[in-house]
This record gives structure tokens, C-alpha cells and sequence, in this order.
């Protein structure tokens, strides 16, 4: 399959040829309702891509909607970071410990499996209404994807490559360092995309459900109101901001993987 | 030559694996075997595959405990890792994290030595393998063979007085493993180390070599057989396999392992058929 050259143009024109069609198929009496009883039900369920393109300009415009997306941001980043690096310590622990990780394998199981959002409650009881309750939720989110990976990658450490490293006279700390830690983080970065978003999960379903700042508070008090072209011009912001950091994330990832088959270009020598 | 030369002795060295699951039998993987090399000393074991040829290589290098025997090291008997031995293995070993100069003066880099002393040496084996001009590649850019190359000067950087190779070069295509061999007995003539190397190809065996052990086919594997390998160097492995003493000894060694090899293939055959 040929992929065009000029990609980003085409992705850009499918962009605005969804949006004319979402305006087409919503702008009240611009086409029979066929489905609806009432020309302006359309427009009711789904929005208006006008309407809600204007309120996103007037947020940024009174710059009304930073101290949101700031909070958003902030619990994300905080859940990210905390839940990435308490993920890899712990995983780097039970993978090199094989005693802790059998006493503690059904917990870690029961753990995953159990539905986090369900403790966003306990959370506000224990951390409040502020953002530490948003990130509590986020780090429970993205502590299990983080932790698995690693777990994973200490256990797949090429049985060959340890013991090269250690007849080339490497002590335990410096096998820590050399080669679990490098194998773990190849393990963390393909993972890193998934937990991103999930601490993005985390951050605005926790505001969604009690806060008093952040966008899912924004879309949680417009739902509230029926302003639905508000709800999806928070859920847009939401988007835009989602892919900014996954493009972060690919970036980081090119600059430290560079090892890694597949990750630069390969050239036949 | 007297026994204050020995630089590497296994003595009577007997390994069982332990069954994996209760019901199962323990496996012998080699049965009171004892082989020594001398200082400077080329010794080849050779051995039908699966006879517990790595087995001897790791209790050599301290990687793996014998059941019973002893391990002596310039007389010293081994406790842990055999810090005086280099380990070259048969599949990748090199860090992929690493660039081949990181790979190259990891040893160094863990015995806490000087840094930019440390990657001047590296360079420098860099060019002595013919990796000049890949300091900063990752192993996956590099072919077969320079990964190869990048292990054994990662293993000579640190100049260990005893070289254990398990089937170093086996993966490697006819040519470029000749060229290795060439390359590895130059190194080795350098500065002659005592050399363990494992291999199931009996030419190689013969073509680098003071001294071919053979073993027997496995379980319970134990040496069957010495012959000194006369022929004089320098050599050159390609072309000394076409003189007469070569074929001589390759004849000599394959009529006395040709009844453990297919021991070897009957006993794999009735475990399949089993």
C-alpha cells in the first residue's frame, strides 16, 4: 500500500470534511428532520460545530478556561510521574524477589482486577476535593500498567546477557543499573502511551465526579445546564490536549530508545 | 608439563539437575569429569549435541555449582564467579542498550576504572576486532559476525588469563566463521591464554587447537577421549584442513566419536518415539 505523501493535508481535509458533515446533519432547518420530529432536536443531541468552535474561541479568548486545563494538567502530570515511578520501583522489587511476589501475587491479581473508578469516593473522603483525591485515582490507574510492564520486562531479562554481565565482573547493584533498569524501561515506554491516558482517565473522571475546578468539571456543570455545545467543546479541549501529550510521550521515546530495533532508522551496513 | 601449570583443572566434576516436577527423574548432565588445561593451553571439547558441553563450560566459569568435584583455578580452588576466566557465549550476549564502545568497556567501566582511560583502551580494541569505525552503532546495527567481533573484544579488554567460548561462532555463515577463527587464533597467539572452546564441529576443533577432548553422548556425559593436535602454527583454518596430518586426525577423531554420536541419536529418537 502506497501512503501519499503529503499525509497530514489529507488528514486534515477528512478533519473539516467530519465537521461540515456534523453541520450539515445539525444546523437547524438546513435539512428536513428525517429522523427527529423537530428540526431542532438534531442540534439538542448532537451540538453545533459553529456553536461549539465559538465557545471554545470564547474560552481561550477570556482565557476563562486555563485555571481548568491547568488543574486538569497538573493531576495528570502528577499521576503520571508518581504512579510511573512507584510502578517501576515496585516492579523492579517483586521482579528481582521472588519470594515477595509469590506471597504477593493473588493481591496484585485482586488488585488489577477490581474497578478503581469505584474508589474515586473513597478518595475525596481521604484526600478532599482537590486535586491530590483526582491524582490518588489517576495513580491507581496508571500504577498497574507501569507495574506489569516492568514486572514483565525484569522477568524477561536475557538469561545470556545476565550472565555476560556478571562474568564481566558487574556486582548486584551494578546489574541493577546496567541491565534490569535499561529492560524494564524499554518495557515502561511501550507502555507509556496507554498509562498517559489513563492518567488523563483518572484526572477528569475524578473531577467529573466531585470538584470544583478542571475540565471535567467544566463538562460535568454544562451537562447540568443541557449546554451540550459547551460538553463537546470540553471534550474537544480534552482531545487536543490528549494527543499534545501522546506526541510528547512518541518524542521522549525516539530520544531514549534509540537502541531499539525499530525504533531509529536501521541502515544495512 | 608440572601441575603448578595447570590453569584450569575440574576435578571429577559431577552435575544433577534437580527433576523439575515431583515424579520425575533427576538428570545427570555430567557424570565424574575431569579435564585440565594448562597455561596458554588450546583445548577443544567436542561432543555430540545435548551431551552437557555448556554444563562443564558454566561450572567452569563459577556460573553453576557442581554436585560434587572441585574446581581448581591456577591452583586456587573457585569460590562464586571465576573472576580470572572470560565468557564468550554462543548466543547474543552483548547489552542492546549499549553502543558497541559501551558494550566494549562495560568490564571496566564495572571494576570502577578510569573513564576516558577506559574508552581510549575500548577504541583501541574497537580497531584491533576491525570495529573502527563503529563506536557509537547499537548491537541490532550491527551483521552477525561484528556482534561476534564486539563480544570477543569485550571479553579480551579485560584480559582474562582463561577464555571459556561456548560455540562462539556456530550461527556465524562458513566464511565468516573462518575469518573469525583466523581472527581469534592471531588474538590468541598474541598472548597466549589458556582457551576452553565447546563446539560440535570437529574440523574447528581440529583447525584451532593444542589439544581436542571428546565427550560422550549425554546423560551422564564424561570424556572418552584426548588426542593432541600436532599440527604446527601459525595456522590458517581454511587452508590447513587440506593437509594430509589434518585429515589424518579428523579421521582418527571421527572414527572414535562416531559411536557416541549415534548413541546420541538413538536416545533422542526413543524419547521421541516414547
Amino acid at each position: 500500500m502506497k501512503i501519499p505523501s503529503k499525509l497530514w493535508f489529507w488528514q486534515i481535509l477528512l478533519l473539516a470534511g467530519l465537521f461540515l458533515l456534523w453541520h450539515v446533519l445539525t444546523k437547524p432547518g438546513f435539512i428536513p428532520p428525517i429522523f427527529f420530529d423537530n428540526e431542532n432536536r438534531a442540534a439538542f443531541f448532537f451540538g453545533e460545530p459553529l456553536r461549539v468552535l465559538r465557545a471554545m474561541w470564547a474560552w481561550f479568548a477570556d482565557g476563562s478556561v486555563y485555571p481548568h486545563l491547568w488543574v486538569t494538567l497538573e493531576e495528570t502530570v502528577l499521576a503520571f510521574a508518581i504512579g510511573t515511578l512507584a510502578g517501576l520501583v515496585v516492579g523492579l522489587w517483586l521482579g528481582l524477589s521472588p519470594l515477595a511476589s509469590a506471597l504477593l501475587d493473588p493481591y496484585i491479581k485482586a488488585m488489577n482486577a477490581m474497578p478503581r473508578v469505584v474508589l474515586a469516593p473513597i478518595f475525596m473522603v481521604w484526600f478532599g476535593l482537590g486535586i491530590w483525591s483526582k491524582v490518588a485515582l489517576g495513580f491507581t490507574l496508571v500504577f498497574f500498567i507501569v507495574f506489569f510492564n516492568v514486572y514483565q520486562g525484569v522477568k524477561e531479562v536475557s538469561p545470556v546477557v545476565l550472565n555476560s554481565v556478571r562474568m564481566l565482573g558487574a556486582n548486584r547493584r551494578q546489574l541493577l543499573r546496567h541491565v534490569y533498569l535499561p529492560s524494564a524501561t524499554s518495557w515502561v515506554f511501550s507502555s507509556l502511551h496507554t498509562s498517559v491516558g489513563m492518567a488523563f482517565v483518572g484526572a477528569v473522571v475524578g473531577e467529573y465526579l466531585g470538584s470544583a475546578k478542571g475540565m471535567g468539571y467544566l463538562i460535568h456543570m454544562a451537562e447540568g445546564s443541557f449546554d451540550i455545545n459547551t460538553v463537546f467543546a470540553g471534550i474537544l479541549v480534552l482531545t487536543i490536549f490528549a494527543l499534545i501529550l501522546d506526541f510528547l510521550v512518541s518524542f521522549a521515546e525516539r530520544k531514549l530508545l534509540v537502541w531499539r530495533p525499530g525504533q531509529s532508522e536501521t541502515e544495512p551496513l | 608439563m608440572s601441575s603448578t601449570d595447570s590453569a584450569l583443572l575440574l576435578d571429577a566434576i559431577t552435575v544433577v539437575f534437580a527433576a523439575r516436577s515431583p515424579g520425575a527423574q533427576a538428570y545427570t548432565a555430567v557424570r565424574d569429569t575431569t579435564l585440565e588445561v594448562r597455561g596458554g593451553e588450546f583445548v577443544s571439547v567436542v561432543g555430540p549435541t545435548g551431551c552437557g558441553k555448556s554444563t562443564l563450560l558454566n561450572v567452569a566459569a563459577g556460573l553453576l555449582q557442581p554436585s560434587s568435584g572441585s574446581v581448581k583455578v591456577f591452583g586456587e580452588p573457585l569460590a562464586g564467579l571465576n573472576r580470572r576466566a572470560g565468557y564468550m557465549f554462543q548466543t547474543e550476549s552483548l547489552m542492546p542498550w549499549k553502543s558497541t564502545l559501551d558494550n566494549v568497556v562495560a568490564g571496566l567501566h564495572f571494576r570502577g576504572e578510569d573513564e576516558s582511560a577506559a574508552r581510549q583502551k575500548g577504541e583501541a580494541w574497537l580497531e584491533r576486532v576491525g570495529l573502527g569505525g563503529f563506536a557509537g552503532r547499537y548491537p541490532h546495527q550491527l551483521s552477525g559476525g561484528m556482534r561476534k567481533r564486539c563480544a570477543l573484544a569485550q571479553m579480551l579488554i579485560l584480559d582474562p588469563k582463561i577464555m571459556l567460548m561456548d560455540e562462539p561462532f556456530s550461527a556465524l555463515d562458513i566464511q565468516t566463521r573462518q575469518m573469525m577463527e583466523n581472527e581469534l587464533l592471531d588474538l590468541w597467539s598474541a598472548d597466549r591464554k589458556s582457551v576452553v572452546f565447546i563446539t560440535h564441529d570437529l574440523e574447528e576443533a581440529i583447525s584451532l587447537s593444542d589439544r581436542v577432548v571428546l565427550l560422550s553422548a549425554g546423560p551422564a556425559t564424561r570424556p572418552i577421549g584426548e588426542f593432541v593436535i600436532d599440527l604446527p602454527r601459525p595456522r590458517d583454518v581454511a587452508e590447513i584442513r587440506l593437509t594430509p596430518r589434518f585429515i589424518e586426525l579428523h579421521d582418527r577423531i571421527w572414527h572414535a566419536m562416531k559411536d557416541e554420536v549415534l548413541k546420541g541419536y538413538r536416545q533422542t529418537r526413543n524419547k521421541l518415539t516414547a
